[in-house]
Formats: C-alpha cells, sequence, structure tokens
C-alpha cells in the first residue's frame, strides 16, 4: 500500500505539474526536499546520541525494569504479544512518558530503541509486527499534556489567555489516542481473519 | 503559563539528575555506558535519511505541483456537508503530511483570524491533538528497516481524523455551547 501511495503522490505531482505549467516549482521541490530530509537526520543525531546515552544508563541501573513493572497492566492490555519482563516494555514506558510531558525529542530515541526491540522479537523480519503498530498509533496521535509550541505562538499573537486551548487540546488528543487504540485492534483482528482464510 | 514554562525547563535537568544519580547508586559506570549508548545514535540517524528522503520527496512534489490544493478544494464540499469550518479543512489535511508546514498554517491562521477567535483556537487544538502521521511511520519504521508497514498507515490517518474531528467537538463543546 505503501508502494502505491508514494508512486502515486510523485506521479499525479507532476501530471498536474504538467497541466499547472509549474513543472519548475516541482523540479526545485525535489531537489530542496531532498536536502531538507538530510538535514532533519543529521539534525536527529546529537538528539540520539544524547539521549540514548542517558537512556543506557537508565537501563543498566534497572530503571526502566522499575517503570515496567509499575505499568505493567497499562503495557500488558495494549502490548498482548510481548512477553513478561522484556526489555521493550521499559522503552516503551519511557516513550509514552516522554510524549506525555511533551519532550519530543527524547520520544523519538526511546521509540526507536522500543521499535528495535519489538523487531527483534519478531524474528528480525523487515515487517510490521503488531506490537509496531500500536506503539506507531499511539505515537501518532501523541497524547501530550501541555502543547508548548502552540501556547508560544498563541503568546506571540497577543492571545488574551494563550493556554485555555490546553483543555479541549486534552481532550482531543485523548479521543484521538483511544480512537487510534481502537482502530489498531480492529485492523489487527481483520488480518488474522483474512490470513485464516 | 509561567509554571508551564518553568516546568518544561526544570523537568529536563531533574529527570537526567535523577537517571545519572540513580546510576551511580547502582554502580553503573556512567560515562562509559553513556558513551556506548550514544554511539547507536549516530547509525539510527543514517539509517533513517533513505526513508525521509523518499518520503519528503513525494510529499513537496505533491504539494508543489498543487495537487494538495485540488485535493482540498475537492473535499470542501464534503465537509461544509458536516458543518466543518472551510477554513481549517487544509490545515486538517496538512497536518498528517508536514509538521513544518501545519506548523506554518497554523500561525497563518491565528494571524490572520486572531488567536482568541473560534477559528484561531480551532486552529491551536488541531495542531496540538496530533502528530504528524507521515513523518512518525517514516522515521521509526525507517530506523529499524521495516519496509513492510501492513495496516500501520490506515490506523494513523483514521486516528488523524478522528483527532480532527475531536478538536472540532471539543472547542464547539467547551467554549461555545
Amino acid at each position: 500500500m505503501v508502494n502505491y501511495i508514494w508512486v502515486g503522490m510523485m506521479v499525479i505531482g507532476f501530471v498536474v505539474a504538467a497541466v499547472n505549467g509549474n513543472m519548475d516549482k516541482v523540479n526545485e521541490a525535489i531537489f530542496t526536499s531532498a536536502k531538507e530530509a538530510v538535514t532533519l537526520s543529521f539534525a536527529m543525531i546529537s538528539i540520539l546520541v544524547f539521549w540514548l546515552g542517558i537512556m543506557r544508563i537508565a537501563e543498566k541501573g534497572g530503571l526502566l525494569e522499575v517503570l515496567a513493572y509499575l505499568f505493567r497492566p497499562i503495557v500488558k492490555w495494549l502490548f498482548p504479544d510481548i512477553p513478561k519482563d522484556h526489555p521493550a516494555q521499559g522503552y516503551i514506558l519511557s516513550n509514552m512518558a516522554a510524549n506525555l510531558l511533551g519532550l519530543g525529542n527524547a520520544a523519538t530515541p526511546m521509540g526507536i530503541k522500543a521499535m528495535e526491540q519489538l523487531k527483534i522479537l519478531n524474528g528480525g523480519k523487515n515487517e510490521a509486527s503488531r506490537s509496531m503498530i500500536t506503539l506507531l498509533a499511539i505515537n501518532t496521535s501523541s497524547i501530550t499534556l501541555i502543547p508548548t509550541t502552540i501556547i508560544a505562538i498563541r503568546m506571540s499573537y497577543n492571545s488574551q489567555s494563550p493556554t485555555d486551548i490546553v483543555a479541549p487540546t486534552l481532550l482531543a488528543t485523548a479521543v484521538a489516542t483511544i480512537g487510534a487504540i481502537l482502530i489498531d485492534r480492529y485492523y489487527y483482528y481483520r488480518s488474522l481473519q483474512k490470513e485464516g482464510k | 503559563m509561567a509554571f508551564v514554562q518553568s516546568f518544561s525547563i526544570w523537568f529536563i535537568p531533574f529527570l537526567i539528575g535523577f537517571i545519572l544519580l540513580y546510576g551511580t547508586y547502582k554502580k553503573v559506570p556512567t560515562y562509559e555506558t553513556f558513551v556506548e549508548g550514544g554511539k547507536e545514535g549516530f547509525s539510527i540517524a543514517i539509517n533513517i535519511i533513505p526513508f525521509l528522503v523518499g518520503m519528503l520527496v513525494a510529499i513537496s512534489v505533491f504539494r508543489a505541483s498543487g495537487a494538495l490544493d485540488y485535493v482540498m478544494m475537492a473535499m470542501r464540499p464534503l465537509f461544509s456537508l458536516f458543518h466543518i469550518p472551510a477554513e481549517v479543512v487544509p490545515l486538517g489535511l496538512m497536518r498528517t503530511i508536514s509538521g513544518t508546514g501545519a506548523l506554518g498554517m497554523t500561525s497563518d491562521l491565528i494571524a490572520t483570524h486572531g488567536p482568541d477567535s473560534f477559528i484561531g483556537r480551532l486552529a491551536s487544538t488541531i495542531q496540538g491533538s496530533t502528530d504528524t502521521t507521515f513523518y512518525v511511520l517514516t522515521v521509526y519504521f525507517g530506523a529499524v528497516g521495516i519496509k513492510k508497514m501492513k495496516y500501520a498507515l490506515k490506523v494513523g490517518l483514521l486516528a488523524d481524523l478522528i483527532g480532527f474531528l475531536a478538536s472540532i467537538a471539543a472547542i464547539t463543546l467547551l467554549f461555545y455551547s
């Protein structure tokens, strides 16, 4: 499915550009965005190196196990495929906690570590497993307690109360996350049925 | 607000300090462990590059050609059928595709309509309630080399739609009822 979407976006883009006569813009977009992608990846190095270093200390000290132990029921319900006391649990919880606190740049390294563990659990295949998709669903709907960037933008435009969107945002993000988890379950059971046939 | 800001400033040093002290207490060779763990960060970032280049190029071709504008135009009547304000429809679509693009649109909507208007509040909520699905998908799966995503994209996109509709419902419910 990704293959079709990917090719579709490009080819439709080219055709529309041909009709609209803005092929020059498309040419420029290809190369600036390729450059942007590389810049973005390099910008991630600093964050990844720092947080993965700190997290390794937390892991070796046993902090992740403590975290996993404290929230075991939640993880067990969300990720029934992960065996008891598996290191993936600790990383998933740190990823969720970092998202919750709005520490976006710490959440990504921990999420990636969790993905790494889940890939090992899945026999190293290059195919997404059930748990991987659940983790992704939770991350795309991103529960955040305090949307700091937005508050800052609202302040810069002289809002009377820049933080008054915290409550609706929390409500919307909670609904989105619950929705994501339920949709994820639905598609998982549907994929089981398909495989059964 | 002062509390929120100082919370974010204090929390990260507190967290790092706590991890470092706990590691020391557990007799972990902290500095060596930090270096060893950090090494991985480089290769992960390099792994992400081809995935991100592929995805961002496709998205920007789609945007720059004007195809995205047509999709938005085509979807407008559908949204107005459900009384969804036309101003935020492009933002809802952009939110799933590009984080920086959406942030630009949100600032623009806030600037045009005012931060405390219906549209201004709605844009703020939409921006804050979900993350950029395409980006999260690309980075997380790219970092560990997952090529078959299965139903992941469908789940992410549907969750975005729910977040978008929930934002409208939340703003209407909390401020305008």
